[in-house]
């Protein structure tokens, strides 16, 4: 599947994120490749190896998509090419902290 | 495709031949160590349970004694317990012994002391090596494997890499006859809808999200964010944000076979295919749990890199990523972080890690038993008393 000039993984075409295969930087432009779907990302935080990065601009409250499943929704706004993780993504399941 | 293994009288096969010294209980675990400790190439067994349980967590510690003692890949067995425990040692000796396989039970009361007992142990246990050591391996079918899946140390490569490769692998062992177990429920939340999908008939995909809803209601009574123990703090590191995320690049070792049936934890499957055994989301209880279930070897997945291995049962490591494999391969088997480097396609390592279970089976040792790493812990969720 994957290539080696590839710098993010698009798991699935209905992903919102792309996971990044090596330590990308911030200010750089990268490619994120799926099955059909290439996109090119400029990208506004340093991304670690195996870390997400937002495909396009995200609402809080939006789900987060990635292997084309939801795997949690934005507890803020998350712009395209930010890095989405802890500090903007909650789980929706298991929440008893909610109860 | 054929294997070849130990045949046992009731029909099973084992990948290995051990003599295995169980305790079944704390109290015993000192003779257990000196038996093991005299015999050459014994597998010691303790652990911190066998009394105090309440009934239905006593009928789970003593399930997965029995199922350990009865794996195929243990030749012959002494039980060793000290004599007033709640876990009765005797009768755990007696239904390892319904396998046809030799058993021994000694009681430290009823032998007189540990000396007595440590004594008494390693008279039996030299025989029993000297008969196991007569035994060949012969020639089986791969449809007499039971193959169990499991992760730990989990990264976000897991999920493309190692997980996605580990299915190929249980889908070409399933398609030939065998069985796959997958496993640690609550890594299934958010999964479970998927694999529902799944399912052989509707009491099955019943099953699946019902054991899904007890692992997730036994997280929200604690009234914690999951997500404060699972992912861990490693998890996020390597990039999982969610327990969902984790959950569902987990699935993904579970292949895209047809899911047969939903076992209790250290319940031997009545069908073969892939099956679900409800185990927690701690690899080595996990693992613990499906050896108890009847599985002679393990593929375990991990992005950060674990020793974790099982007493009696090869268990071989498959890493997500190349940093890991090069940081610690001396724990990894394989390396599924080809994929991401572009050498691999995920079928290419699906069949290589295919190979090599076929190559263990027959006697390959893993990187976890040439290192003596073999875990063991079983499943608790209540007090003692």
């Amino acid at each position: 599947m994957a290539e080696k000039t590839q710098d993010a993984i698009i798991i699935s075409d209905k992903d919102n994120v792309a996971t990044a295969l090596k330590n990308l930087a911030k200010g750089t432009k990268v490619l994120a490749r799926g099955d059909i779907l290439t996109m090119e990302v400029n990208l506004k935080d340093d991304i670690k190896f195996g870390h997400k990065f937002a495909l396009y601009d995200i609402l809080s409250g939006s789900d987060i998509i990635k292997y084309g499943a939801v795997i949690g929704r934005a507890s803020q706004d998350i712009k395209k090419g930010e890095h989405a993780h802890l500090h903007n993504i909650e789980g929706a399941r298991g929440r008893g902290d909610k109860k | 495709m054929k294997f070849i293994g130990y045949t046992r009288s009731n029909g099973t096969v084992g990948v290995r031949n051990h003599l295995l010294i169980l305790s079944t209980v704390a109290c015993a675990n000192n003779p257990v160590r000196n038996i093991a400790q005299q015999l050459t190439g014994a597998v010691p067994i303790t652990h911190q349970n066998g009394c105090g349980h309440l009934p239905r967590e006593a009928e789970r510690v003593h399930r997965t004694l029995v199922g350990y003692g009865s794996n195929p890949n243990v030749g012959a067995c002494i039980v060793v317990g000290l004599g007033c425990e709640v876990i009765q040692t005797k009768k755990v000796a007696e239904e390892i012994a319904q396998t046809g396989k030799s058993v021994a039970c000694i009681l430290i009361q009823e032998s007189g002391g540990t000396i007595n007992a440590t004594a008494e142990g390693v008279r039996i246990g030299r025989e029993m090596l000297s008969e196991l050591s007569k035994q060949q391996r012969e020639e089986h079918d791969i449809s007499d494997l039971i193959l169990a899946l499991e992760c730990g140390g989990s990264d976000a490569a897991s999920g493309i890499t190692a997980n996605p490769a580990i299915g190929v692998a249980s889908d070409l062992l399933v398609k030939q006859g065998g069985t796959s177990v997958l496993s640690e429920t609550q890594e299934l939340i958010g999964a479970e809808n998927l694999l529902a999908e799944r399912a052989v008939n509707k009491k099955v995909a019943e099953d699946i999200i019902n054991i899904v809803k007890r692992a997730e209601q036994s997280s929200l009574n604690f009234g914690v964010d999951i997500r404060s123990t699972n992912p861990g703090p490693g998890n996020k590191e390597g990039g999982i944000t969610t327990l969902e995320e984790k959950s569902i690049g987990a699935a993904h070792k579970g292949g895209n076979a047809v899911i047969q049936e939903v076992v209790e934890y250290a319940v031997k499957p009545s069908k073969k295919g892939l099956i679900i055994m409800d185990t927690p989301g701690t690899d080595v209880d996990s693992v613990t749990g499906i050896l108890a279930g009847g599985a002679q070897v393990c593929v375990f997945s991990t992005g950060r890199g674990t020793p974790v291995g099982a007493p009696i049962a090869p268990v071989i490591k498959i890493v997500s990523n190349t940093q890991t494999y090069h940081s610690m391969k001396e724990n990894i088997d394989i390396n599924a972080g080809k994929i991401i480097d572009g050498f691999c396609t995920v079928q290419d390592i699906g069949k290589e890690i295919f190979n090599e279970i076929i190559e263990v089976c027959n006697g390959k040792m893993t990187k976890a038993e040439q290192l003596g790493c073999g875990e063991f812990a079983i499943y608790r969720d209540s007090p003692t008393q």
